[in-house]
């Protein structure tokens, strides 16, 4: 037992965080927006080269062979700068699905080298990305078909969230475009990476709140000085300390694929939910009417938060999962972890 | 105690109705916050409820109102909501400054300026918050300077609801050289008088719902200002009483939207974990509870007693049942949340999201939350200042 990330762990998640914090600030969103630019080419093309796409595609798909706790981090940061382009549905769902494909017509290595296939997986009601996407892999009932961009029409489903383009997709499946069948554990991991992108969402909201009571001031005084301003923002860390491990152990169970596992997942997406959600409201609270409008920047962060929330499973959904655990399989404190019920 | 309307009560209500239901447009009107159409849309509305002498019921005729008691004025309000009637653009005229300048007021000042309330011909924002002056108030920095009969106003004002299109402002403004409570003044001024310059502050999600003003030597005259000179504190917090107790959101507003709230947990149920009924049913109780403490609070006052700080027990119960209400409705909602109106496939999302953003705000406009909690805490319980 040893809940730390590993060294090598550790320092991938370091380098892609600073990264993205670098490259993807506010400034960087605002300007995509104005200028209509659905993604960054040059923050892809270093996401590419960081080889971030295929971290959890096997060696010999070309990919780095890791695993969802080498990625959950990754995941965590790019919640932390909102980041418009798909790095998490595609290196954390839609590559590993891809690459275990019987016959892939080769997007996996296509993917892994920076093309976009947007997945249209049933358990949302849009697909995320599908303007910008080479291809789509698309469900007609079990079976899964990989379809080009230019063979589908697209409707946009306008969210709350700029940075987020979602479309109804018209398409049609035929024998030239099926890949294979069943989604396998594809839900799980757009859950769960869903969920550690909300971690890093909750702590930048945090982190803003934090910026701003120390720079304000009223009566004479750093807001942040004021006790109600401080347990406000407290209490919203508190809920994060009680999120993020959860998320990481969903990300080390994940490979179970078991009850207890997908419990976790759901655990992990409700409470970071909640975590994100209280976190972008306490922070509206404290920059008080400058959080409610578009100039301050966390709204970014509130948009995305909400949006992700329902994504990938709503909470209601995840809940009765939990439930389904709790109530068919044994509990105590020597049932903690996953592996404890791996026969269940 | 007799919790039953008069027969009197009641035909009133019947007439509200009856004219609610032949007059009250039957689509939306277009966003007061993004066109001046939108906004116009919205006068003509106030112009139609006054022609109906429905303008602001509880003031006195001479006035435009009908000088009924505020019992009446809350069947009002409750068939109001229930009608699905637009939002009054002129809130801040009609609940805020009305009520201060029927109580500061000269007999001049109403005359002139309460009829045009009443009947949109003025609609009115308010002018108190700067950028260093929010929650702090007293930190205002914008000058009156008193020149003759004139007063010359400078400075800045910012965060004004509906100021973008709107005719005349209520302003807090300052003698220069005075601190903090001292030496302010509540002076009226146009929206278009030279040195007047607005810019509009867009919402997280686009509308312009406020605006910034810039004061630059605006002459008024010194009729205009209302109340004493150097009183301005004073008056401001009578007007804050408004705003928090009584007038600006009525019960019947979280009524309408804990039943629509039971609708779209009726519709959903399928989709829905049957413990959210739960919340359902927290959101109903909680509208009730505030309905019925305002019609205390409503007898109270008719029996001669004055509101204190349970104004702040008020706004900070509104405005966490508005974010619990939209909360839930969202959850209900789940995956279409987040769609914007012309999405396709929102189904019955109707104007939940909209209503979300709105009440994010509750907690910090009208004096935000911590500051009430501050004010319940040292004023009405009495416990020392921090
Ligand atoms: C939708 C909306 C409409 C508005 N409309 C108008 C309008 O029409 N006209 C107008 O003049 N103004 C308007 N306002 C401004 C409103 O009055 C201010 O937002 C409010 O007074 C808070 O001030 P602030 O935004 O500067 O926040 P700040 O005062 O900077 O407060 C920031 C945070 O610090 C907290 N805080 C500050 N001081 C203390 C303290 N002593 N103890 C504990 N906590 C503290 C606050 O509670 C808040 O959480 C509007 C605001 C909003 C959001």
């Amino acid at each position: 037992m040893d809940f730390a990330f590993t060294d090598d762990q550790a320092a991938i998640t370091q380098a892609a965080r600073e990264m993205l914090v670098e490259t993807c600030t506010p400034t960087d969103l605002r300007r995509m927006l104005e200028a209509g630019e659905p993604s960054d080419q040059a923050r892809w093309s270093t996401i590419n080269e960081m080889g971030l796409l295929g971290i959890l595609a096997p060696e010999a798909a070309g990919g780095l062979g890791l695993a969802a706790p080498d990625f959950v981090g990754i995941a965590e940061a790019a919640g932390y700068v909102a980041l418009p382009e798909p790095l998490v549905d595609l290196a954390g769902v839609t590559i590993p699905l891809l690459a275990s494909l019987d016959d892939d017509h080769g997007w996996t290595e296509r993917a892994i080298g920076g093309a976009v296939v947007a997945i249209g997986h049933p358990a949302n009601r849009f697909v995320a990305d599908a303007d910008t996407a080479d291809a789509l892999l698309l469900g007609d009932g079990e079976d899964l078909h990989i379809v080009s961009r230019n063979a589908v029409t697209l409707t946009r489903a306008e969210s709350f969230d700029p940075l987020r383009r979602l479309f109804q997709v018209d398409w049609a499946p035929s024998d030239e475009t099926r890949v294979g069948s069943g989604w396998g554990d594809a839900a799980d991991r757009g859950a769960l990476f869903a969920a550690a992108q909300m971690i890093g969402l909750a702590q930048r909201s945090i982190d803003m709140a934090v910026a701003y009571a120390k720079e304000r001031t009223q009566f004479g005084k750093a807001i942040g000085g004021y006790q109600a301003v401080k347990h406000l923002i407290a209490s919203a860390q508190v809920k994060v300390e009680f999120a993020r491990p959860v998320v990481q152990a969903a990300a080390a169970e994940l490979a179970l694929g078991t009850l207890p596992s997908r419990a976790r997942i759901a655990h992990a997406k409700i409470v970071a939910g909640e975590a994100a959600d209280l976190a972008a409201r306490t922070s509206v609270q404290v920059h008080g009417a400058m959080g409610m409008t578009w100039e301050v920047d966390l709204h970014f962060f509130l948009k995305r938060a909400m949006a992700l929330n329902y994504a990938w499973g709503t909470p209601a959904a995840h809940r009765r999962t939990v439930i389904d655990r709790m109530t068919s399989l044994p509990t105590g404190p020597d049932k903690t972890f996953a592996s404890e019920l791996a026969d269940a | 105690m007799n919790l039953d309307y008069t027969p009197e009560q009641r035909a009133f209500r019947a007439e509200v109705r009856t004219w609610m239901e032949a007059n009250v447009p039957s689509g939306p009107l277009p966003s007061f916050d993004l066109t001046r159409e939108g906004f116009e849309a919205h006068r003509d509305w106030e112009r139609k409820l006054n022609e109906g002498r429905w303008g602001m019921v509880t003031w006195p005729e001479a006035y435009g109102g009908r000088g009924l008691d505020l019992i009446r004025w809350l069947i009002f309000e409750e068939e109001y909501y229930r009608a699905g009637a637009p939002v009054r653009v002129n809130q801040n005229g009609i609940f805020l400054l009305g009520p201060t300048m029927m109580e500061f007021g000269t007999d001049d000042q109403k005359a002139r300026f309460l009829p045009r309330m009443a009947a949109g011909d003025d609609v009115w924002a308010q002018a108190w918050s700067e950028p260093g002056a929010g929650s702090d108030l007293a930190g205002v920095r914008a000058t009156a300077t008193r020149d003759g009969d004139e007063y010359v106003l400078n400075g800045q004002k910012i965060w004004s609801t509906r100021a973008v299109f709107a005719d005349w402002a209520f302003g807090l403004f300052r003698e220069p050289g005075s601190e903090r409570h001292k030496g302010m003044s509540l002076v009226l001024f146009p929206l278009d008088a030279p040195g007047v310059t607005r810019r509009p502050i867009a919402r997280m999600d686009g509308e312009m719902v406020f605006a910034e003003i810039f004061l630059d030597n605006v002459r008024v005259p010194v009729a205009d200002r209302l109340g004493e000179e150097g009183q301005g504190w004073h008056v401001c917090m009578a007007t804050a009483g408004f705003e928090r107790g009584l007038m600006l959101r009525s019960p019947a507003r979280y009524q309408v939207a804990a039943s629509k709230l039971i609708a779209l947990y009726e519709a959903n149920k399928d989709s829905t974990p049957a413990s959210v009924i739960e919340r359902v049913a927290q959101g109903w109780m909680d509208a009730d509870a505030y309905a019925l403490t305002i019609y205390a609070m409503a007898s109270r006052l008719a029996g001669g007693g004055t509101i204190g700080p349970e104004a702040s027990t008020n706004k900070i119960f509104w405005s966490e049942l508005d974010i619990e209400l939209h909360r839930t409705a969202l959850d209900i909602l789940g995956d279409r949340a987040e769609l914007m109106p012309a999405a396709p496939d929102r189904g019955d999302a109707g104007d939940w999201l909209d209503g979300h953003i709105f009440a994010l705000a509750g907690p910090i406009y009208a004096g935000s939350n911590e500051i009430q909690r501050n004010i319940i805490a040292e004023r009405m319980l009495g416990l020392p200042r921090g």
